[in-house]
């Protein structure tokens, strides 16, 4: 399918080979570099791999059949994910700007795609630096023994334990009261927390001082940030594995339910992990990729980031199901264990008569001998798959579920240090390629004056993303993030990813992109890649985005409460205010309408100021060639 | 005589019987975990075992009192279980009169630690029945470890940014000395022209043009 739309003047906006060749041997000393080529993969590495990989994957596969949901994942991956990857990578090596640079030089109506990647890389930013600075909370409450959410606090005469914890548990109480202190429905704001306050102030400084000059300063820090969580995910598979119960865990994820597959859901689920875990349409990505030299073999890189980050979500997954398996054992013990107990007491057996082998026979004779005092006693029923697959998504699996898991473990401290260190790490080095989706499109649309440093740039940005991020310092700050997270960077993603495959295909050319890639990596790409490129992954971007959209808008916009007088200790599902229509049209239209609006606005511009653009034609001369320092221009 | 202590016995164990009734009055139940505390080093419950909970509560009493002189034959515990848990009243000393609730359980409260310490239990593995143990308040420090750990981790970032900050105008700076002294060298190895010379040559007014301007 040769489509291709006319696109004038597109060699005058791009560099073209020659140029590329020349640029390469010079030294171009504005344009930032990567120090040496293991920089740029922890980079991309760093920001593929994020928080997603631990507490999203995980969850999708043990709810989509386990190990049978391996089979979409990585079909989507081969189909979706490494395609619009290795596009991204080249589009960016190739014409050497940012987003909105590289979608303005293919066609000035495009420089929309651009923004609404700025805009989007900016609202997920926000949101995403909330998380981080719950980490660092976690993580700061950490340097104590015992840990602090292993106990409740006592009310107020010293009579019992605080009636919010006593009723949940101390892990909740932790989160909900003394971390976010959420209040009960998103309407009530409540005040700003002052403690949040200060841990939002530490992650974005903490971001700005590794951001501060762009991928100098980031460059350097990815050895650590991109390295490390692998190493503390290989000292929480070795500690899991020898816990009692984590074969357990291990077993509930990975065990396949075929039908799982006929679920049209679970295909929909698997391609959204993919598209996102990827961090997409973003366009940090495009700017990484944009520093390279210009025959650095991208194609390689594509692939070899895709298997990586396939294979981390994977690997993350057995080692958090290996600590979850541990807390069900455990709290299943437990459980029994107290089942037990309220029986020998009753009827004054001695301790090891009734053992977890006899509980269920010594039951049964007993309810048919005294059903009356059976029936007084406060039995609970002990379901190991109910304590497996409880609240194993998202924020809930790292500060509830995963908490608990630590505290029962021997020398709780150092493994909640590891755990929230390993957090930290996996969602700063994702910030990074955020930072750089926001600050180089904002140097290339020339909002702030050019002379200004990149420091200033980088301090704005952080600056007004710390300012606006203080609502999620509120009391309802949970609810709003949850907003943030579900629609601002869910729809406008798939939209901007679409529209980037078909402006490179269609608007740029796919003739003249597979003669970029041989020029730059020696070899025109296969079959393979023009498959998916022109046909498939298109297809696949719009049924992802039709499906997506269609079960978003048919359902029921609710969100979950925390709140003590409605079906407590479980969380309730409320609706949403009327208002709140209002913010999602912000977070999740504007960045997608940016695209047609920029459109139209260029195409009116175009139309009244006519004659006030005009072309550079340059006059070719002899002079023209030679520069005045002595180069000479070839 | 030997008919005499054999009667006052078998009162005293009528008595005994009658003053320790399970579930009234002020009677205490208590309860024993000793297989859940120690696994292995359980110890096996006997009557040795027994005489020292009777007294250990004996101690428990004076200790509450102020002296009082209570001894192992006030306390009388019955209804014994295979669970190892059993029904006791207190008496008070040399007469059949019952200590009320309150005092026994007050007493236990204050002595709770001695009582648990002298059979290796703790508050969740010798129970009594309908006394709490007091909860031990969470420790507590005067300035939170996280306000601690936050300002250690703010001071090096603020040592960062200043530093990522100064650094690039130091070296800038140090750029331009170098620079200036470079030059100064090279002016002095480069050929001396009319600009650097003047001032060592003499002024000759022949070839000085008063007009500074051309003339048309």
């Amino acid at each position: 399918m040769k489509l291709k739309l006319p696109n004038p003047g597109l060699d005058d906006r791009i560099p073209s080979h020659e140029d590329l060749e020349r640029m390469e041997t010079e030294e171009a000393g504005d344009r930032p570099k990567w120090d040496n080529k293991a920089q740029y993969l922890l980079t991309c590495v760093g920001f593929c791999v994020g928080l997603g990989n631990v507490w999203r994957f995980p969850y999708l596969c043990q709810s989509h059949g386990g190990g049978a949901f391996m089979i979409p994942f990585l079909i989507l991956l081969v189909l979706e994910g490494i395609p619009l990857l290795h596009l991204e990578f080249a589009i960016g090596q190739r014409l050497r700007k940012g987003s909105v640079g590289v979608w303005r030089a293919i066609n000035p109506y495009l420089t929309g795609v651009g923004i609404a990647s700025l805009l989007v890389s900016f609202l997920v930013g926000m949101y995403y630096n909330t998380i981080m600075a719950w980490i660092m909370w976690y993580l700061f409450n950490s340097f104590q023994d015992p840990l602090p959410w292993s106990q409740c606090p006592l009310n107020a005469n010293s009579t019992g334990l605080v009636a919010e914890c006593a009723r949940s548990t101390t892990v909740d109480y932790f989160w909900y009261r003394e971390t976010l202190n959420t209040s009960a429905a998103i309407d009530d704001p409540g005040s700003l927390q002052w403690w949040m306050v200060l841990a939002l102030f530490a992650a974005w400084t903490l971001l700005y001082v590794c951001c501060i000059r762009g991928i100098e300063t980031s460059g350097k820090a990815v050895y650590i940030t991109s390295t490390l969580p692998y190493f503390v995910l290989t000292i929480f598979l070795i500690r899991g594995l020898t816990l009692k119960g984590s074969t357990e865990g291990i077993k509930y994820l990975f065990t396949p339910d075929v039908d799982e597959l006929l679920n049209p859901q679970t295909w929909l689920d698997a391609g959204a992990q993919v598209f996102y875990s990827f961090s997409l349409a973003f366009g940090g990505l495009i700017s990484f990729s944009s520093y390279n030299s210009v025959h650095n073999n991208c194609e390689q890189d594509a692939v070899l980031i895709s298997i990586i980050n396939g294979c981390t979500s994977v690997y993350s997954a057995t080692v958090i199901y290996s600590i979850i398996g541990f807390r069900a054992t455990q709290k299943f013990d437990e459980c029994q264990g107290d089942n037990i107990l309220h029986l020998i007491n009753a009827f004054d057996y001695p301790e090891t008569s009734i053992t977890i082998d006899n509980y269920d026979q010594v039951l049964t004779s007993l309810n048919q001998t005294n059903p009356d005092i059976i029936q007084g006693l406060p039995l609970k029923t002990c379901d190991m798959q109910n304590l497996l697959s409880q609240g194993v998504e998202g924020t809930g699996l790292a500060f509830i579920v995963f908490t608990e898991a630590i505290i029962k473990m021997p020398v709780s401290p150092l493994w909640a240090v590891l755990f929230f260190i390993m957090l930290f790490c996996l969602g700063l080095s994702t910030m990074f390629g955020n930072i750089e989706g926001v600050v180089v499109p904002l140097q290339d649309l020339r909002v702030l004056p050019q002379t200004w440093p990149k420091e200033v740039f980088t301090g704005v940005t952080c600056l007004i993303s710390f300012a606006l991020g203080l609502i999620f310092t509120l009391r309802s700050g949970n609810y709003w993030l949850a907003l943030f997270d579900n629609f601002a960077g869910s729809i406008p993603l798939l939209i901007i990813g679409f529209c980037e495959m078909f402006a490179v295909i269609y608007i740029y050319g796919i003739d003249r992109f597979n003669k970029d890639i041989e020029f730059m990596v020696g070899h025109k790409p296969n079959i393979f890649w023009q498959a998916t490129w022109r046909v498939i992954s298109p297809l696949l971007m719009i049924f992802i985005l039709i499906f997506y959209f269609v079960t978003q808008v048919t359902k029921d916009l609710t969100y979950l409460v925390w709140d003590e007088e409605a079906s407590f200790p479980v969380l309730e599902a409320r609706p949403y205010p009327s208002w709140i229509y209002v913010i999602i049209f912000i977070l999740a239209g504007i960045p997608s309408l940016a695209i047609p609006i920029f459109a139209l606005y260029k195409f009116f511009q175009r139309k009244c100021c006519k004659d006030k653009s005009y072309k550079d034609h340059p006059v070719d001369t002899i002079s023209a060639k030679i520069e005045m320092n002595g180069k000479a221009k070839f | 005589m030997l008919e005499k202590i054999l009667l006052l016995l078998s009162l005293s164990f009528s008595v005994a019987e009658e003053l320790c009734k399970p579930g009234v009055g002020e009677a205490y139940k208590v309860r024993f975990s000793i297989k859940t505390a120690l696994g292995d080093q359980a110890y096996p419950w006997n009557k040795n075992e027994m005489f020292l909970f009777r007294a250990a509560l004996a101690f428990a009493m004076r200790d509450y009192t102020n002296g009082e002189e209570f001894g192992v034959s006030d306390v009388h515990p019955c209804n014994e279980t295979p669970r190892v848990s059993f029904w006791f009243v207190v008496t008070r000393p040399n007469n059949t009169e019952l200590v009320d609730k309150g005092t026994v359980e007050m007493a236990i409260k204050k002595s709770r630690n001695r009582i648990n310490g002298a059979f290796l239990l703790t508050d969740q593995t010798l129970e009594f029945d309908g006394i709490y143990p007091t909860l031990a308040a969470p420790v507590s420090p005067d300035t939170p470890p996280w306000l601690i750990v936050f300002g250690v981790v703010m001071g090096a970032v603020s040592v960062g940014i200043i530093a990522l900050l100064v650094y690039p105008l130091v070296q800038r700076k140090l750029k331009k000395n170098m620079d200036a002294d470079d030059e100064d060298s090279d002016e002095e190895t480069g050929v001396k022209t009319a600009e650097n010379g003047a001032n060592d040559g003499i002024y000759n007014s022949t070839f000085s043009d008063d007009e500074r301007f051309t003339q048309m």
